[in-house]
């Protein structure tokens, strides 16, 4: 298949290699899909934009044959195929890398590459012929990953590098990328996109999908946009803009507000002395770092993947041990509180990966929210249904979860939402700080704008904000003042009226253009 | 709005039921959710039909009485498999308890002083139970504080509290349990050999260790934070949860309800042999899995458990009535614990698409 796709040449280049025809996905009463026509071209970049829940990643599964279509027909190369299994897809060219990532933690990177197509020599599997295809990746992908690392041992971008790796490694001819990059840096980014120029000029076909706009529109041939279900819009790159992609995403304009002004801030409610996090490999993630928020202040902590900005908000929330320094929280030391003390006396962290740290998924949406302010309905040791009751229906109303109500499954919201009611459960515990880690994290743009006027509005009301992002555009939006966070120190502290370009060259990334 | 159902939400099986996009399947969906409740209804209808002594009140409560000695284990397995941990010390605690107790009930031989101590019934039950909290703090400590994975720590304990049981009687039994009034400790049988309105004292113990722990799981903090960090620790932590101390707190509890249960088994049988209770903690995991609860944790509740555990009994009780060979009994009690897997898997797997 590979061969194929090497020998076209320009004349074969805009071909449609696959096509979806009135696509309809029906999950018992919700049309996931309504009627979708898609078309992929060979040696172009489909982009695909829509708000969570528009349908995209419902879509993709259908094109890869994870799910099946309840109605509608795929042609490939022109012809209708019925794909039962992802990998009856992939036996025709047809690669899908997942938003979430799939891979197996204690395996390394060679073997989570090869895993299920094992290369067989004569004596069993041979691992030297898979080490050096895995080091050949690398190299392609510019990431200095060794090929015997343990999976758990890299970081979330890394990791990432992993299953992009993975994916190119079945000589796919075509790639579906589902948010690639929410978990890369910008220098990641990049080199993730020289790997799109180089795949598409050999004819494979991409179809993209991110929330990160402008990042998408550097490089797509074509996109197309979903809104609950149906097709809304589809246009090549020279007839489009941002704006043109956001009023059909959402149907109006959007952006992610401004700093909350007209009040002055209060006393330091956070004061971060001189702290140092040991990191896991014997190294400082965070290095004598020290930082003091006013009450009422906003501040955006913005850093590429491995500046530490993690680690020193799980520090500061007491998940982490500090090396060294101290944690002040309106004059009182904390640094030796439990995680309970500190979100008693009003210091609580959104962590960044929800399903993992934030929620609960076995529990309702109300018992999620109410999970870290349990103290606030009990009396005697004993809940108080009604009590429990009414501080859930509060939190759903202030942070505007779109939910049936508390008793929902917490699996039955979208990501903005499942994100809102982490950020409920701690606003709940009506804290003095909040620390919200990447909040913005794989949710729409609706939702984000949603989750920064949440913090604009707290913060008006006296609330300390830190909040830390790996998008340089979220750091122009709410927050008062920018710290850049490079390997585990501060490189630059602005106010909100810097360049985008002056924060990236301060965290360390190469700014192309 | 339903939001009366959040809170009790913790004593009801698992949600499918909250998926709307399922109800039109309502009744294949309540045949799944009450599969315990039914396959009881199954089990007493077949053997009353096979046998006329099956369907008395006399049998009914026979068979209570037996479902009494793996239904409080079962309880505190619920409460380590909510965690998601696992107890299999449990059957071994059950069977040093009753040696325990029963070393205590023939005179404590204190020879600095020159004494044989009797103690009273009511202080031999307290410390066999305090013996039974020391089993589960020993688990507790060693899972939750040294990170031992549960299935290793308490396979040890298994082996150790086995062992100490066979020490303490030289591998004999004791038999003579029921003191005497010269001394002031008679009454041992009381727990397991008499009733009270009728009913065995052991199934009214059963029933209030159950109506305890549900009331713990759906009405008290600690229910939350265990189901909480039974779904997800790392969330429950950085909720402010006190993960650890629930943890500990769970395997203390199981710890306790085994040795209840060995003071129940012994005083039923007015003898205490090391022996007893072996393979109990299987017993008691298929009853809580066959309720419904879930081995990866933070799903089941007490009600589930009960029935898990009445299926069991009724079952293999009614093996014997009609007069099935022991080997018999055991190949069903597998099937239908094979059975209620595969179920939980079906409840459990349709809800993450």
């Amino acid at each position: 298949m590979m061969q194929a796709s090497l020998t076209s040449s320009d004349n074969f280049r805009d071909d449609v290699v696959l096509a979806a025809r009135d696509i309809s996905k029906i999950y018992g009463s919700t049309h996931a899909l309504k009627g979708v026509n898609f078309e992929i071209r060979r040696g172009q970049v489909t982009t695909l934009f829509g708000e969570n829940g528009a349908g995209k990643s419902t879509l993709m599964k259908v094109l890869s044959g994870v799910i099946t279509p309840s109605s509608g027909e795929i042609l490939l190369d022109g012809q209708p195929v019925t794909f039962s299994s992802s990998a009856q897809a992939r036996e025709h060219g047809i690669s899908i890398i997942h938003q979430e990532l799939n891979l197996a933690p204690n395996m390394n990177v060679r073997d989570n590459i090869f895993v299920g197509r094992e290369i067989m020599g004569a004596a069993g599997v041979d691992f030297a012929e898979e080490e050096r295809l895995t080091r050949q990746l690398m190299a392609e992908l510019e990431e200095e990953i060794d090929p015997l690392t343990p999976v758990e041992e890299l970081r979330l971008g890394q990791q990432q590098i992993v299953e992009i790796a993975r994916a190119l490694s079945v000589n796919a001819r075509i790639l579906i990328m589902d948010e690639p990059t929410s978990a890369l840096s910008a220098a990641e980014v990049e080199v993730l996109f020289k790997i799109i120029h180089d795949l598409t000029s050999r004819g494979v076909a991409i179809v993209y999908i991110s929330h990160h706009l402008e990042e998408a529109l550097e490089i797509t041939d074509r996109a197309v946009v979903l809104r609950d279900g149906a097709m809304t819009a589809s246009a090549s790159r020279d007839e489009i803009d941002l704006q043109w992609i956001v009023r059909h995403m959402v149907g109006e304009h959007f952006d992610l507000g401004a700093p909350p002004e007209g009040y002055s801030f209060g006393e330091v409610a956070l004061n971060v002395e001189s702290l140092s996090v040991p990191g896991p490999g014997g190294h400082m993630a965070v290095e004598d770092l020290s930082l003091a928020v006013r009450a009422g202040e906003i501040v955006c902590i913005y850093g590429l993947m491995g500046a530490g900005r993690t680690e020193l908000m799980e520090c500061i929330a007491g998940k982490l041990r500090a090396g060294r320094g101290r944690v002040q929280l309106l004059g009182e030391d904390v640094s030796d509180y439990s995680i309970a003390r500190r979100i008693e006396s009003g210091l609580a962290l959104v962590p960044e990966d929800r399903q993992r740290d934030g929620l609960v998924q076995t529990m309702s949406v109300g018992e999620n929210l109410s999970l870290a302010s349990i103290g606030e309905f009990v009396r005697r040791l004993i809940l108080s249904p009604g009590r429990e009751r009414q501080l859930v229906n509060d939190s759903i109303r202030n942070v505007t979860v779109k939910t049936e109500g508390g008793a929902a499954a917490i699996g039955s919201l979208s990501g903005g939402n499942q994100q809102k009611v982490v950020i409920g459960k701690i606003l709940a515990t009506r804290p003095k700080v909040i620390l919200l880690d990447e909040p913005s994290r794989g949710i729409d743009i609706g939702a984000k704008a949603e989750v920064f006027r949440l913090l604009a509005e707290n913060a008006r009301k006296g609330l300390a904000v830190v909040y830390s992002t790996s998008e340089v555009g979220e750091c122009l939006s709410v927050a008062h003042r920018i710290i850049v966070m490079s390997k585990g120190r501060i490189s630059a502290v602005f106010d909100s009226s810097v360049s985008k370009e002056r924060i990236m060259a301060a965290s360390g990334e190469s700014v192309a253009a | 709005m339903n939001d009366r159902t959040q809170v009790l939400a913790a004593t009801r099986p698992p949600a499918v039921k909250r998926d709307s996009g399922q109800r039109r399947f309502s009744l294949s969906h309540i045949l799944l959710e009450g599969r315990a409740f039914f396959a009881l209804l199954v089990i007493i209808a077949t053997f009353s039909f096979l046998s006329p002594n099956y369907f008395t009140g006399a049998n009914f409560l026979t068979m209570a009485s037996h479902v009494a000695i793996f239904g409080l284990p079962a309880i505190g397995m619920l409460l380590v498999i909510l965690n998601g941990g696992i107890d299999l010390s449990v059957g071994s605690t059950l069977g040093l308890a009753g040696v325990f107790a029963g070393f205590l009930m023939q005179g404590v031989n204190l020879e600095a002083l020159g004494v044989v101590l009797y103690l009273p019934v009511w202080a031999v039950a307290i410390l066999t139970l305090a013996m039974g909290a020391l089993v589960g703090l020993v688990n507790g400590v060693l899972i939750a504080i040294f990170r031992v994975p549960a299935f290793v720590a308490t396979l040890g304990t298994l082996y150790v509290a086995r062992g100490v049981a066979l020490l303490m009687t030289n591998g004999l039994t004791y038999n003579k349990l029921s003191g005497s009034p010269a001394l002031g400790n008679t009454g041992f049988e009381w727990l397991g050999f008499n009733r009270l309105f009728n009913i065995p004292v052991g199934v009214l113990v059963l029933i209030a260790v159950a109506l305890a722990c549900g009331f713990l799981l759906s009405r008290t903090a600690f229910g939350r934070w265990l189901y909480a960090s039974g779904g997800n620790e790392r969330a429950a932590d950085l909720s402010g949860v006190p993960v650890k101390r629930v943890k500990v707190t769970v395997y203390v509890l199981s710890g306790i309800c085994a040795a209840l249960a060995g003071l129940v088994l012994s005083s039923q049988l007015t003898s205490a042999g090391p022996t007893a209770g072996t393979t109990y903690e299987l017993t008691a995991i298929a009853a809580v899995v066959i309720g419904g609860a879930a081995l990866t944790g933070g799903r089941g509740n007490v009600r589930g458990t009960l029935l898990g555990a009445l299926v069991i009994g009724f079952l293999s009780d009614g093996l014997v009535i009609i007069g099935v060979s022991a080997y018999w009994q055991t190949v069903f009690t597998g099937a239908v614990i094979v059975l209620a897997v595969l179920l939980n898997t079906l409840q459990y797997g349709r809800r993450s698409k």
